[in-house]
């Protein structure tokens, strides 16, 4: 079977991502929180293994990781909750976390269960494209999981070139130098990177994250990539409004 | 021939490397292309070692302990980088790292600090060169450190309190990192021990050489062989070790002591010997052995040395762990209490506690009369009087 993020990236239009930390508010949400992004017609899910020390991540996702944890979320109860996923939802999901969790449940045996469960992707912060590539590359294909790499704006050509060429279904572009959390809005350093990358015409295509919020910072992104990820806002409107309000977030975007 | 240093990429045996995020990718790229050269450079190591000897007061003293010596039955050498302006090692590390910094055009300066003696130790050398310095601390570190956070202060340096996860040491060096994530261009993070990702582990081990460099040639002067029979040192991280093994690590002649804080007990929960309770895994951007959950969470460790309660090792120690190179032996808060008071009795030193950790193997490992022992005395106990205090009742 094709998987599920190549199929989306070849339709037309823009892709509305949407990331969650699992086992927050309540660590019974995650199906719920799935079901109801897809209905509210999000193109692809990043379901967030959470991990007591998010280096890359900002207030926010740091905050509901620690409360994740403590609500006693664990990787087995993450498979264990979504065992059933591909019943009732059909879009992309990705699991995104820290390569310790992972390293620990074993590499392989993480990549089989996400296949058994219906997972297509990983994206992975901390795991560089060059030891992916050296010791993890066959382990993930096997298993048919596309691994998801990030550029920055200070990544070089030549690595961007050599992600590229690792990469095997979209490029998660880091829209500033920065850890996740949302920002004011994107001003012409951002506009002028996110026009330097499209004109690399890269093999795979972009899809921005890190800073979008609202509809405004959601179409500026996507203005020259395919896509675009939010995070914290998400999270920021769950701890607001519950699992109930999702279609009135989901609403302000487009 | 098999050695013990780092290969090109950062490795130890199986541990070290850089796990880091790609927003990391630049600037620890940035420092791994340079950092050997830059070292080797005429015009850096004539100042390194100028501000090392006029600043810093090097050489230390490597003292022979006559009265310890004779309790013990054994040669007793003592190596004073309790003597180091600032009262630890650390600084042989910062003064390297601003050097560094400079070279590299780097005008702001982060750093992590746990108990603060790193902090205070960056924050000298930053109000030596007149650069911006900015120390990450731990919010419930802030508290039960008063008189380092003031000296940081008087120095010069912000200090910022770090609010996330567990808010001591370990969230003190994620908040670093996540400053250096969003300044990526003009600050240089000094890292206070041999850990974190390629080149860290590698430049720190350097720059703490100089301890053994020196041990070296006094142990000639005064024994007439530069190789003692045991080198030891407590280790959190493990920079006053690296720094104490650096050139031994690859003679087999030499035996490696590494002394990790047991805390309560190993078994009691509350403990930070690592290579007794820890497993392999990555933390802030290094595979090294740490304290963990089955789950793969990172734990927070206990000692009553604030500078030893680090959940991971320097990829340098889990690999002389795992390799049996070295002789890991934990020590608990009592024995290294009862250990630096004895000094204080019989030398007339009074020793940081981390210190009195590779002390108190006295107590727990016999050697041999014409053994010569060197024990690295990392630190001085100004900064723990207070502990001495309450546990002493004194």
């Amino acid at each position: 079977m094709a998987n599920r993020i190549k199929e989306k990236l070849n339709e037309d239009g823009k892709l509305l991502s949407i990331y969650f930390t699992a086992g927050y508010p309540k660590l019974g949400d995650t199906v719920e929180i799935i079901q109801q992004l897809e209905k509210n017609g999000v193109d692809m899910i990043e379901i967030g293994l959470p991990f007591s020390d998010p280096l890359a991540d900002g207030p926010t996702i740091q905050q509901s990781s620690t409360a994740a944890l403590k609500n006693g979320m664990t990787t087995e109860i993450l498979f264990d909750q979504l065992k059933g996923i591909r019943q009732s939802v059909s879009i992309p999901l990705i699991i995104m976390g820290y390569f310790n969790p992972m390293l620990q449940y074993g590499v392989e045996a993480f990549c089989k269960k996400c296949q058994e469960i219906g997972i297509d992707g990983l994206i992975i912060p901390d795991l560089p494209v060059d030891v992916y590539h050296d010791e993890y590359q066959e382990t993930f294909e096997k298993y048919g999981l596309i691994n998801v790499f990030l550029i920055t704006p200070q990544t070089s050509d030549e690595r961007i070139r050599f992600i590229d060429s690792v990469s095997n279904g979209f490029i998660y572009m880091v829209s500033s130098a920065s850890v996740t959390g949302a920002q004011s809005g994107f001003g012409d350093e951002q506009q002028a990177y996110f026009q330097r990358i499209a004109d690399m015409k890269l093999n795979n295509p972009q899809i921005v994250g890190f800073g979008i919020s609202n509809s405004e910072t959601f179409e500026q992104a996507t203005k020259s990539s395919k896509g675009a990820i939010i995070g914290s806002a998400f999270i920021k409107h769950l701890n607001g409004h519950g699992v109930d309000g999702i279609s009135t977030f989901t609403k302000t975007i487009r | 021939m098999k050695t013990y240093q780092a290969d090109e990429k950062g490795y130890y045996g199986e541990f070290g490397g850089a796990f880091i995020p790609e927003m990391l990718y630049p600037n620890t790229e940035e420092l791994r292309q340079n950092y050997i050269r830059i070292m080797q450079e005429p015009s850096f190591k004539e100042e390194f070692d100028q501000l090392l000897k006029d600043y810093v007061g090097r050489p230390t003293p490597l003292y022979f302990a006559d009265r310890l010596s004779k309790k013990y039955n054994t040669k007793i050498y003592l190596k004073r980088e309790d003597l180091c302006h600032t009262g630890a090692h650390k600084v042989n590390n910062t003064i390297g790292q601003i050097l560094m910094a400079k070279k590299l055009g780097k005008n702001r300066i982060i750093a992590e600090t746990g108990a603060g003696q790193h902090g205070v130790a960056t924050a000298t050398v930053c109000a030596l060169m007149g650069i911006e310095c900015i120390v990450y601390m731990g919010e419930i570190d802030i508290a039960r450190q008063a008189p380092n956070v003031a000296r940081m202060k008087m120095l010069g340096a912000e200090v910022r309190p770090a609010l996330s996860g567990s808010r001591t040491l370990k969230d003190a060096t994620n908040e670093a990192i996540r400053d250096w994530i969003n300044n990526p261009v003009d600050t240089h993070y000094i890292i206070g021990s041999v850990v974190g990702p390629h080149p860290y582990p590698d430049m720190v081990a350097r720059f703490q050489s100089v301890i053994s460099e020196e041990i070296k040639w006094q142990l000639k002067e005064k024994e007439g062989r530069e190789n003692p029979d045991y080198v030891v040192a407590c280790v959190g991280g493990g920079s006053n070790a690296a720094g104490a093994y650096y050139h031994y690590l690859d003679n087999p002649d030499v035996g490696i002591i590494a002394v990790e804080a047991a805390g309560k007990g190993i078994d009691t929960g509350e403990s930070a010997a690592t290579s007794a309770l820890g497993k392999v895994g990555i933390i802030h951007g290094s595979k090294t052995l740490l304290m963990q959950t089955d789950d793969g969470q990172i734990t927070e460790p206990y000692s009553i040395s604030a500078g030893l309660d680090y959940p991971g090792v320097g990829p340098m120690h889990a690999n002389l762990f795992a390799s049996g190179r070295g002789e890991f032996i934990s020590i608990t808060d009592e024995d290294a209490m009862n250990a630096g008071l004895l000094l204080c009795k019989t030398e007339g030193i009074i020793p940081a506690i981390e210190s009195s950790h590779a002390l108190a193997i006295l107590e727990h490992r016999k050697f041999k009369p014409e053994d010569v022992v060197v024990i690295n005395l990392s630190g001085r106990g100004d900064k723990d009087l207070n502990n001495y205090i309450e546990f002493f009742n004194l």
